[in-house]
């Protein structure tokens, strides 16, 4: 019996883990991939908004701004990439700058610290491959970029590590209601709680649907992108916005905290989790990001992905409580920039709700992992010294070595696939794509979780890699 | 401190050590990333190595033995198991391995022999779902050869370069079924006897002027779109074949891998995407040369082991000459029909009789000549039947000519009907 359920671990279900793990509460998390940040958290641009975007009194507005503060704050508790590059939304005729005193009235009104406006040539003096089309640009000195699954992943592991139990390849296909809480029915058995959460992203409408009347369909957004390498990485050093439009914020042009230029994205419906990526789409995110930055070689490609947002008829984040029953849906953009202060909301709605909150007096708020390319080579050496396996090095785009790859597998959520594990240490995110990589992270997952190599998943649960042995048999007896 | 450091211990890591220890260097240090010397030969299982350079038929493997034993008589030292990351304008070798530590290496010379990578689907950004199942033909290779799985059963192949031709062949004797190799281009990018001997003899259908459009498929690929495409290599719609299979092999292009050489600093040439080299393969960085893939991408290794021999050589050179020649630098230029040429530059004073030079041709051409022009004057002409922009070509540049060439050499093909 769980105080609280969580349905969902991406970075909402996680964020609410973490936010709960502070209490002596007991906390489940039901997710139905074999790993955590495996839906809408992955797949997106990766930016902290600032808050200018939505409008004054939503809930969005609010929790957007609070959340990159609290944001700032766990990103470096918890050892997550985080860089407050600023952003600009560029206008390129009048009625576009008029579009931006609007938007900096918006930030204004919501709080957004900071705001200015700027000419074409101060924002190109800022960034000067800014197209010189540009007439004037809205600055956000506090908008950032960060690495949304691992800022996941430490939300979910610093869970775990004060008590939270999480449960992967745990589908949720029924749910009841009983005298005291709920009963849960799932792929794995029956799971029973005081409360539920239903984080469930893109699935959250059907997840709600289990348990309470019909109240509001996810109409998922598909959007595509372009990944460059890290010879386009410095193209920009702010995140690149156009003016919004009805479709949503618009194609960006954003530096990644790895170093990689992102570009995207567009804007389509499309049934459930569709993230193929189109010829089309992919055109117009490459013609119109060119309108912003001319110069972008997209040559310089490495990869092309698309992710789906979680949008709703309701023009805003639906965080509600009925029963013990909590919504956390329609988690669009900005929901990244909002995850934390959702989680605060969700708290307290429990809270309202009758969860009482006493605190986990040996609450831990800590994360580090080793980064052996960010290190001094006096670091490496001594490194090396003590642990031989830092000393392979695995990835040889990223430069990760077998020990950042064992000290995941030894972590809190272990990774169970070949793109967990790049989740964890970056392995196969470079220019080879894995080319490299692949068969050895193959081998070292083989070797560490007792498994054939027939048995190792690309990512999630029937994304096999190899078919089986050769007529001559396999190398590793 | 070592004379010479050779990052890279395939064949042009070994073809450079083994002739700079000949031209009498005793400190030289090879460097290698995987487990065993040889490189990517150790996966290239089939023959067809060595026809050149050992007027034989050799593998990969048998091929990198040879010179796995020349090494063996001298006193070249291996690190193995040990990756470089990083090379200072000092000519520091930053180097980090299991057993051997992370160490910094002083040399007074170094050769970059480190090879290529395989151009990925990002790169070529093909539309549709992620699935598992979609390998470089290299990656495929290492799982078929080295490690003893196949990934597949039903295989479509992207791109004919020779990677790709000779996994055509090898997925189908272990058992898989390959449906078809698909090509961009007009023509094939691979060796013409890799067509013959890979795809023809099993009855594998090459789709010229074709590409995949769509990948499909949740979790592992289940279907490959491939569309005709016009002359401006865009897809023509309504042209579409869907393929049911389980893995897309890619073999579209190799790129010189050039991160060492591009953080220290050294000049890369945008065509080959490797080191701007001399007549001697030295590097924009005095003492520094370049050889095999990591300078361009080659189709023969006899030609790689050609290339690095003359760089060990220049290495070995650069440490024992006293006095260097002085000469002034000739450039050479891409005329028509050209994609690049190796080298970039020629100090004529410093060629002994000759400067061999290699280029590629952007088009298939029919009796064509190249000709090389000092200026808009012709200084030499070339007769070739049959030009291939997946056959490396090569002329051969007496210094009698080059003495009399201006600044500037042009290479450039005409078609003589």
């Amino acid at each position: 019996m769980y105080d609280v359920l969580i349905i969902g671990c991406g970075i909402v279900g996680a964020a609410a883990a973490f936010e709960l793990s502070k209490y002596q509460v007991r906390v489940g998390i039901l997710e139905k991939e074999n790993d955590v940040a495996n839906g809408t958290t992955k797949a997106n641009s990766a930016i902290l908004h600032a808050g200018y975007d939505p409008l004054p009194g939503t809930l969005m507005a609010r929790l957007n701004v609070r959340g990159v503060a609290l944001a700032r704050e766990l990103c470096q508790k918890l050892d997550v990439p985080y860089r407050a590059c600023g952003s600009f939304v560029l206008a390129f005729t009048p009625e576009e700058c008029a579009t931006l005193d609007t938007l900096k009235a918006r930030g204004d009104a919501n709080g957004v610290p900071g705001l200015g406006i700027l000419t074409g040539d101060q924002a190109r003096s800022m960034d000067p491959q800014l197209s010189d089309q540009v007439q004037a640009a809205l600055y956000a000195p506090t908008a950032a970029i960060c690495s949304p699954w691992e800022y996941c992943l430490a939300l979910a592991e610093t869970a775990v590590r004060n008590g939270a139990r999480l449960h992967l390849e745990t589908e949720v296909t029924g749910i009841e209601k009983t005298g005291g809480g709920w009963l849960v029915h799932t792929s794995q058995g029956d799971f029973s709680a005081r409360y539920l959460v239903n984080a469930a992203g893109v699935h959250a409408d059907a997840v709600h649907d289990m348990a309470a009347p019909h109240a509001f369909t996810i109409r998922p957004s598909r959007g595509e992108y372009y990944l460059l390498d890290k010879a386009e990485g410095s193209r920009v050093s702010h995140t690149i916005f156009q003016c919004p439009n009805r479709n949503g914020k618009g194609v960006l042009v954003s530096p990644t905290v790895h170093g990689n230029l992102i570009v995207g994205p567009n804007a389509a419906p499309v049934e459930g989790d569709d993230t193929a990526t189109t010829a089309a789409g992919l055109d117009f995110v490459r013609t119109t990001a060119l309108k912003s930055v001319p110069s972008i070689a997209f040559g310089q490609c490495i990869r092309n992905f698309a992710g789906v947002r979680a949008n709703t008829e309701i023009h805003d984040f639906i965080l509600q409580e009925k029963d013990g029953f909590v919504d956390a849906a329609g988690i669009c953009s900005p929901g990244l920039s909002a995850a934390p202060a959702i989680a605060e909301y969700l708290v307290q709605l429990l809270n309202d709700a009758g969860l009482a909150l006493e605190p986990r007096p040996d609450f831990v708020c800590e994360r580090h992992r080793t980064r052996f390319k960010e290190l001094s080579p006096a670091q490496r050496a001594d490194l090396v010294a003590k642990e031989p396996a830092f000393g392979r090095v695995i990835c040889r785009c990223e430069t990760v070595t077998e020990g950042e790859i064992l000290e995941a597998l030894h972590g809190p959520i272990p990774p169970r696939s070949v793109d967990a594990v790049k989740r964890r240490v970056n392995a196969g995110m470079g220019r080879c794509q894995g080319g490299f990589c692949g068969p050895r992270v193959v081998e070292i997952l083989a070797r560490e979780l007792h498994l054939h190599p027939e048995d190792i998943q690309q990512d999630k649960k029937g994304t096999w890699l190899l078919w089986g042995e050769t007529k001559g048999g396999s190398a590793h007896v | 401190m070592y004379d010479l450091i050779v990052i890279g211990g395939g064949p042009a890591g070994l073809a450079a050590a083994c002739s700079a220890w000949d031209k009498g260097l005793r400190s030289i240090l090879i460097v290698e990333r995987d487990q065993e010397l040889g490189g990517i030969l150790n996966q290239c299982i089939h023959s067809g190595f060595g026809l050149q350079y050992f007027k034989e038929e050799l593998t990969g493997p048998e091929y990198a033995a040879r010179f796995v034993d020349l090494l063996s008589q001298t006193g070249v030292e291996v690190r193995l198991d040990t990756m470089v990351l990083d090379i200072t304008p000092q000519r520091e070798v930053h180097m980090v391995g299991k057993t051997t530590g992370y160490r910094v290496e002083q040399a007074r010379a170094i050769v970059l022999a480190m090879g290529c990578r395989e151009r990925t689907r990002g790169a070529i950004s093909i539309p549709g779902t992620r699935p598992a199942g979609v390998f470089t033909a290299g990656a495929a290779q290492r799982y078929v050869n080295v490690e003893g799985y196949l990934p597949g059963k039903r295989v479509v192949i992207l791109g004919s370069g020779d990677i790709g031709l000779i996994m055509a062949r090898r997925m189908t004797l272990e058992g898989a079924k390959v449906l078809a190799c698909v090509e961009v281009m007009p023509y094939s990018g691979g060796l013409n006897r890799n067509i013959v001997q890979c795809l023809q003899d099993f009855d594998i259908p090459l789709y010229l002027s074709h590409t995949v459009t769509d990948i499909r498929g949740k979790d592992r690929v289940e279907q490959v779109v491939v569309s005709q495409v016009g002359p401006d290599r865009k897809p023509i719609p309504g042209t579409e074949m869907i393929f049911d299979c389980d893995t897309l092999l890619l073999s579209v292009g190799l790129l010189p891998e050039n991160e060492l050489t591009q953080q220290a600093g050294i000049a890369l040439d945008p065509r080959t995407r490797g080191a701007v080299v001399y007549e001697n393969m030295e590097t924009s960085m005095p003492g520094v040369f370049a050889c095999g893939n990591v300078c361009h991408v080659h189709d023969l290794v006899d030609y790689v082991t050609a290339e690095s021999q003359r760089a060990g050589a220049a290495a070995a050179a650069y440490l024992m000459e006293d006095a260097k020649h002085e000469s002034r630098v000739i450039e050479i230029q891409n005329g028509p029909g050209v994609t690049y040429t190796v080298p970039q530059h020629i100090r004529p004073q410093r060629v002994d009789k000759s400067c061999g030079l290699f280029f590629r041709v952007n088009r298939i051409c029919k009796d064509s000549e190249i000709l090389v022009t000092s200026g808009d004057v012709p200084i030499a002409r070339f007769k070739r039947e049959h030009l291939a922009p997946g056959e490396m070509e090569h002329i051969t540049l007496p210094r009698a000519l080059l003495d009399k060439a201006g600044p500037t050499l042009t290479v450039s093909i005409r078609e003589v009907n």
